[in-house]
């Protein structure tokens, strides 16, 4: 099965689940408003958008220089950098951490990298109790199954299927379909592993260089719990996290909170420096830092696509997806789904294995409207749909450039040239096309699979346009 | 791994690139007066299901001693500093005050289980988002606004800060950051069941701020 069959696959049996689809439906509608509730003011949201735009471009144009000194300040502060090219790379050094203290038990708070790096798996194959304790995420842990939003990760499920599962998994606890009693058990449950984890795994949204700080944004205070209650903290994040200054962070923040989930802040903004210093009573006595590479840096050769790397996974370019809205996450099968996914999963994975993502997007462009850092999805994803079909593939460019090239659509596109551009054979084809119109060939997939072939017009547009009276230009 | 940060930064530093910062500078905010940073640190924080009370500054244990016991709170965490000394001599009925003046492992279990309620002041507050700021020491350790059920926190109402940035650069943070600083607004909170919200998933299920003017 080609990569197109597989996801188009995914895709009718997501279109076929009318739950999913209510579950989605209902969730984004509520996101989107919420989002909008935060700006009300036009005016202030484009300049804040041009400012969290350019902080992030500064720092991706010092990242080499800002990921030194970062890792100077950190080391300074006491925590310990660690670097990754690959996924591989990271599980195998955080697992070298962990054995080495002979930790066997982790909690995690929620982190898009260690899912990019399937870090959990890793780790169970080798003896150690990985638990999850973001509600969502924990919820997709007794599933089984990755998230479907990176933000709210379990959003398309419904409250009697989380039901299920706590019931299922913690029979002890009495039945409930209530949300305030399912999080009162969660609570019960995740505060005995917190009470005797060894590590704690977490994300990173802000890396900040000038004070060797790393800052994590959440509302539960799993993120905190996590950081705060085990003997070992270590943080995975991806190389382009970095910012500059302290200072860069408040606008990022507020641009973050408002355009994930419609939050003026979050509950918690969790800001680590330093290991437990002498004389404090708690906080883990070792914090380390995995930098994650995993193809960011390879994005930087191409002037256009590096765009794609400012972005700080606010999950706003999905909410506003009309794909992704009636699909959902899991039909996309790779870890970042919807808009910023189509995007950055060909070009960490290759056009080869996931460029079929780029052909779900109706290039409508709201996600490049909503965008907080102004990355220009649409136009980035029709770039990789140009890049899909390359004939002369070049050494520099996305992975399996040229992949997607079919010989029969290059040759089709090469016969229409000829006619578009020739203007007695266009004017020969016009005359048959209208003439001929009744005669259509009988396909029926793609587009054609739902809906009839439309008959072309009895005039062509240009005799049309005159008749209403536009001149030849 | 020397090698594989050798080889990132080389990638990195093999493609310089100069993206355009349309850095603009924003026009300050118009400075609210002392009255107006109460009012909206009070509603910013009631807005996300946190709890302001404004008292005189002398009076927070007049109120402790009347709310500790009607609320059913009794058993009281309180840290070693200023703040957890004068609970510690307040003797307010039906409170059993413990003090965490021992590191978190030998009493864990305790922590998480038979506290209902943390009692801590705070670093500063942030009016535009009802947010309070704590710097936890040695004093007054991290789990202590984490883990009960109950936090209250004590705010010097002069300390109220308009916006983040302001407290950043007031605060000299850019000098350097102590081991934890947290910005807190509201109690813990989830929507990860149906975007339906729920408090005290995994932190306090309510914020107390008693705000002394």
């Amino acid at each position: 099965m080609n990569q197109y069959q597989a996801f188009y696959q995914r895709i009718d049996k997501a279109l076929q689940n009318d739950q999913l689809r209510r579950n989605f439906r209902s969730a984004m509608d509520g996101i989107r408003e919420r989002r909008l509730a935060q700006f009300p003011d036009d005016r202030e949201l484009q300049t804040l958008r041009f400012q969290a735009k350019g902080i992030r471009n500064r720092s991706l144009s010092r990242q080499a220089e800002l990921l030194e000194r970062l890792e100077t300040k950190l080391t300074e502060n006491g925590i310990q950098v660690h670097w990754a090219e690959t996924p591989l790379q990271a599980n195998a050094r955080i697992h070298e951490i962990l054995e080495a203290e002979q930790a066997t038990s982790v909690v995690k708070g929620k982190s898009m990298v260690s899912e990019e790096t399937d870090l959990n798996h890793y780790l169970e194959q080798r003896g150690i109790e990985v638990i999850e304790s973001d509600l969502g995420e924990y919820i997709l842990q007794m599933a089984q199954e990755p998230p479907s939003h990176i933000i709210v990760p379990a959003i398309h499920k419904n409250r009697f299927e989380v039901a299920e599962l706590f019931q299922k998994f913690h029979p002890e606890q009495p039945y409930t379909d209530d949300v305030d009693e399912l999080t009162g058990c969660a609570r019960q449950v995740l505060r005995k592993k917190f009470a005797y984890a060894d590590a704690g795994i977490s994300g990173v949204n802000f890396a900040v260089a000038e004070t060797g700080t790393l800052c994590l944004v959440e509302n539960e205070g799993n993120g905190r719990l996590s950081t705060t209650a085990p003997r070992i903290h270590i943080a995975i994040t991806g190389i382009e996290k970095v910012v500059e200054k302290l200072s860069d962070v408040p606008p990022l923040l507020e641009i973050l909170t408002k355009s994930a989930t419609g939050q003026p802040i979050t509950t918690y903004f969790n800001m680590i420096s330093r290991p437990r210093q002498p004389g404090e009573k708690d906080g883990p006595e070792q914090v380390h830092l995995v930098l994650l590479d995993n193809g960011r840096s390879r994005i930087r050769n191409d002037d256009e696509l590096l765009d794609t790397l400012r972005c700080i996974r606010c999950g706003s370019c999905m909410n506003h997806c009309p794909v992704y809205v009636h699909v959902g996450g899991h039909a996309y099968g790779t870890t970042y789904p919807g808009p910023i996914g189509i995007l950055l999963e060909p070009q960490r994975l290759g056009i080869d294995k996931v460029g079929s993502l780029t052909s779900a997007c109706t290039l409508c462009g709201a996600c490049g409207e909503v965008c907080p850092v102004r990355i220009p999805l649409p136009k980035l994803i029709n770039r990789l749909r140009a890049e899909a079909v390359e004939a002369t593939p070049g050494d520099n460019g996305v992975p399996g450039t040229g992949a997607l090239r079919s010989r029969s659509e290059a040759l089709i596109w090469k016969l229409w040239k000829q006619i578009y551009t020739r203007s007695r054979i266009y004017s020969a084809f016009k005359y048959l096309a209208t003439r001929l119109r009744h005669i259509k060939p009988p396909i029926s997939n793609g587009w054609t699979r739902y809906r009839p072939i439309p008959t072309p017009s009895s005039k062509p547009l240009s005799e049309l346009a005159r008749q209403q009276g536009y001149d030849d230009e | 791994m020397s090698s594989a940060r050798d080889n990132i930064l080389q990638r990195l530093r093999g493609n310089r690139v100069d993206l355009e910062q349309p850095e603009q500078n924003i026009p300050p905010l118009e400075a609210w007066s002392a009255e107006q940073r109460i009012t909206r640190f009070t509603e910013n924080q009631e807005a996300v299901h946190g709890e302001v009370h404004t008292l005189p500054a002398d009076q927070w244990i007049d109120w402790l001693a009347k709310e500790l016991p009607k609320r059913g709170l009794h058993q009281v965490l309180t840290g070693t500093g200023d703040t957890g000394n004068q609970l510690g001599a307040s003797n307010i009925e039906s409170c059993v005050f413990h003090q965490y003046d021992q590191p978190i492992e030998s009493w864990k279990p305790e922590l998480f289980s038979q506290i209902d309620v943390a009692i801590t002041g705070s670093r500063c507050g942030i009016a535009e988002t009802g947010t309070l700021v704590l710097m936890p020491d040695r004093d007054e350790p991290r789990l202590m606004s984490l883990v009960p059920p109950v936090h209250i926190a004590l705010l010097d109402a002069t300390k109220l800060y308009q916006s983040f940035a302001e407290v950043i650069e007031e605060e000299r943070w850019a000098d350097g950051l102590p081991t934890n600083t947290l910005l807190i607004s509201g109690p813990s909170k989830t929507a990860d069941i149906e975007q339906t919200l729920a408090y005290g998933i995994h932190g306090p299920k309510q914020l107390i701020t008693l705000l002394l003017v």
